[in-house]
């Protein structure tokens, strides 16, 4: 075999320019054979949507007619000057903050929790990990019963414990909607993390643990100067996970509450869904949903761009 | 018995988590076997016998349909995902050109962007193309969407597969596609499974695109059937509950088959993205 390559490179080398350009040019053609099925689908839903948003958001436009009038950027001046817009922004922010204050702390516990010397660890394995898997749409029915008034599970739990002065109609309640969902959206995705968790602990290398048995290191000492700063790039990525997911959530919200009551639980997303297919806003629902993507765009420029400067700094 | 009792901590906090987790899932399964006198007059009790009425009532509407509409999609959708995906990759993972760095990156741009940002223009092209409110309308906008990390989790792969392999095999004369397709490709089957897995959850799932390109019970798929459900059953809550368990049950089914290949998939699936 390698008598065969040494011929092959003896007579590369003679070969003319001619032959080499042919040759290239089949490369290449077999580089765009490879890649242009995947590129196409990409550049047709993705990319060139993307730019099509941009367009339509500078128009006032039903979206069922053809009656489309340029309006420039008018429609970004209105968004600014929107109430609900910017009410639904914040929810978003809560539901960022929310989620990596209750998300990943509590992936992080069932995780090591996993690890920990108890009986039926199997057990509680799968049945932490069961509410990941569900659909989204059959946890928002399950849970607007166990929001329910008059005979959900909170409720019950409630009235068992002796609150019963704190029992109400969680998800009907302007005060208390947007909680009742955030508690949701934790309840849906703290599993994920905690797979997340799971699989990084599983690499770290037991001789550490060894090591640190040794100089007599407690239990906290461990988990303080081993576990977690070994768990600290995936406590990055899933934070990163955690934020660009919470920017751009809407399937529970919209089986949930549909933003209500009075929007106290509209996010960006529901939002742009009412403009464009309930109220046929089409022009505007592409300014809600093209400012989703600035957003998205620019807060991961920044995680990126700090993430570069932290390890540049290690 | 001192370890025991130092353990109860462990122990208390595992349990609050189970029932934190797995209440609701008890509530649901509990409820579906009631009826619905009995559930008004003692919704936490046991069923005092249990009745399959409610699923049997599930059947008989288009549950089946649903099923099956979000079955073929996800199985053709991730089908094709994974040949485009493994496909793209092989040239940006072990080949050299200019452009092999611009177009990875523009996949991987793709895992932060908002679905809702493409959806006016991809309902509009779907309209256009005459696919509104069919299951093949939908194909296009999943594999899409599931490329980026499968195009990530391949390439991550085959960066790893050693080069004399088809170094030798052009030697042979084996031209680049038979050569990835009865060489490569094959040794691809661990990351097949990671890419299959993790897309096939989503999919099976998703609601966004379905709600808005397909307005008709023929082509609802499970997520949209389920709010049928709740639409026609209103105040029948063990019909509801019924509906969401044989709703929810095959990927719990599939997941306590496979689960630790499941469980690897998507730690794979996400970490690398």
């Amino acid at each position: 075999m390698l008598e065969k390559v040494e011929k092959l490179s003896a007579q590369q080398v003679t070969t003319s320019t001619l032959i080499k350009k042919a040759k290239k040019r089949k490369e290449i053609l077999t580089i765009v054979g490879f890649i242009a099925p995947a590129l196409i689908v990409y550049g047709v839903y993705v990319v060139y949507s993307i730019f099509m948003t941009f367009y339509y958001s500078m128009f006032d436009w039903s979206g069922i007619d053809k009656n489309l009038v340029f309006l420039g950027l008018d429609n970004y001046i209105k968004l600014f000057q929107d109430d609900i817009f910017w009410k639904s922004l914040g929810n978003n922010s809560l539901l960022v903050i929310t989620s990596l204050l209750t998300q990943i702390p509590l992936g992080l516990i069932m995780a090591l929790l996993l690890f920990s010397p108890i009986r039926g660890m199997r057990f509680f394995r799968s049945i932490y990990f069961m509410p990941f898997l569900m659909s989204t749409v059959a946890i928002g029915i399950l849970f607007i019963f166990i929001y329910d008034g008059n005979f959900g599970l909170l409720n019950g739990l409630l009235g068992a414990i002796g609150l019963e002065s704190l029992q109400q109609a969680w998800i009907g309640n302007e005060q208390t909607a947007i909680w009742a969902v955030i508690a949701t959206v934790c309840w849906q995705f703290a599993p994920f993390y905690m797979i997340l968790f799971r699989a990084a602990i599983v690499g770290i290398p037991e001789e550490l643990y060894e090591a640190a048995d040794i100089d007599g290191a407690k239990k906290w000492q461990r988990f303080k100067n081993i576990t977690l700063p070994l768990l600290m790039p995936i406590i990055i990525t899933s934070s990163i996970l955690s934020i660009i997911g919470s920017l751009k959530y809407f399937d529970l919200i919209y089986v949930m509450t549909g933003g209500g009551p009075n929007n106290s639980t509209e996010l960006m997303a529901t939002y742009m869904y009412r403009q464009t297919f309930t109220n046929f806003n089409m022009g505007y629902g592409s300014t809600i949903s093209f400012s989703m993507f600035m957003i998205a765009l620019g807060v991961t420029v920044v995680i990126l761009l700090g993430d570069k400067r932290r390890r540049g700094e290690e | 018995m001192i370890k025991r009792i130092s353990q109860m901590p462990l122990y208390l906090l595992s349990i609050l988590l189970l029932l934190f987790t797995g209440l609701p899932f008890f509530i649901m399964v509990n409820t579906s076997f009631k009826q619905q006198f009995e559930f008004m007059s003692s919704p936490w009790s046991l069923p005092e016998n249990f009745s399959f009425a409610n699923y049997a009532l599930v059947f008989e509407s288009s549950f089946l349909k649903y099923f099956t509409n979000s079955l073929i999609l996800a199985v053709v959708s991730v089908v094709l995902t994974i040949v485009l995906a493994a496909m793209a990759s092989y040239p940006l993972s072990r080949m050299k050109f200019k452009l092999n760095r611009p177009i990875f990156l523009l996949f991987t741009v793709g895992m932060m962007i908002p679905i809702h940002t493409t959806l006016i223009p991809i309902y509009i092209l779907t309209s256009k193309i005459g696919l509104y409110d069919s299951l093949a309308g939908l194909i296009g906008p999943y594999v899409a969407f599931a490329l980026p990390v499968s195009v990530i989790i391949f390439t991550q792969f085959m960066k790893d597969i050693p080069k004399e392999l088809e170094e030798s095999a052009k030697i042979d004369g084996c031209g680049h596609f038979r050569l990835f397709w009865r060489i490569i490709f094959p040794l691809l089957t661990p990351a097949v499974a990671t890419v299959a897995i993790y897309n096939f959850i989503q999919i099976w799932n998703e609601f966004i695109f379905a709600l808005v390109l397909t307005n008709s019970s023929e082509t609802a798929t499970l997520p949209l059937g389920l709010r049928e459900f709740y639409g026609e059953f209103s105040v029948n809550v063990p019909g509801i509950m019924a509906a969401l368990t044989l709703g929810s049950l095959p990927l719990l089914l599939v997941y306590f088959v496979a689960q630790e290949k499941i469980v690897k998939g998507l730690a794979a699936g996400s970490v690398k993205g």
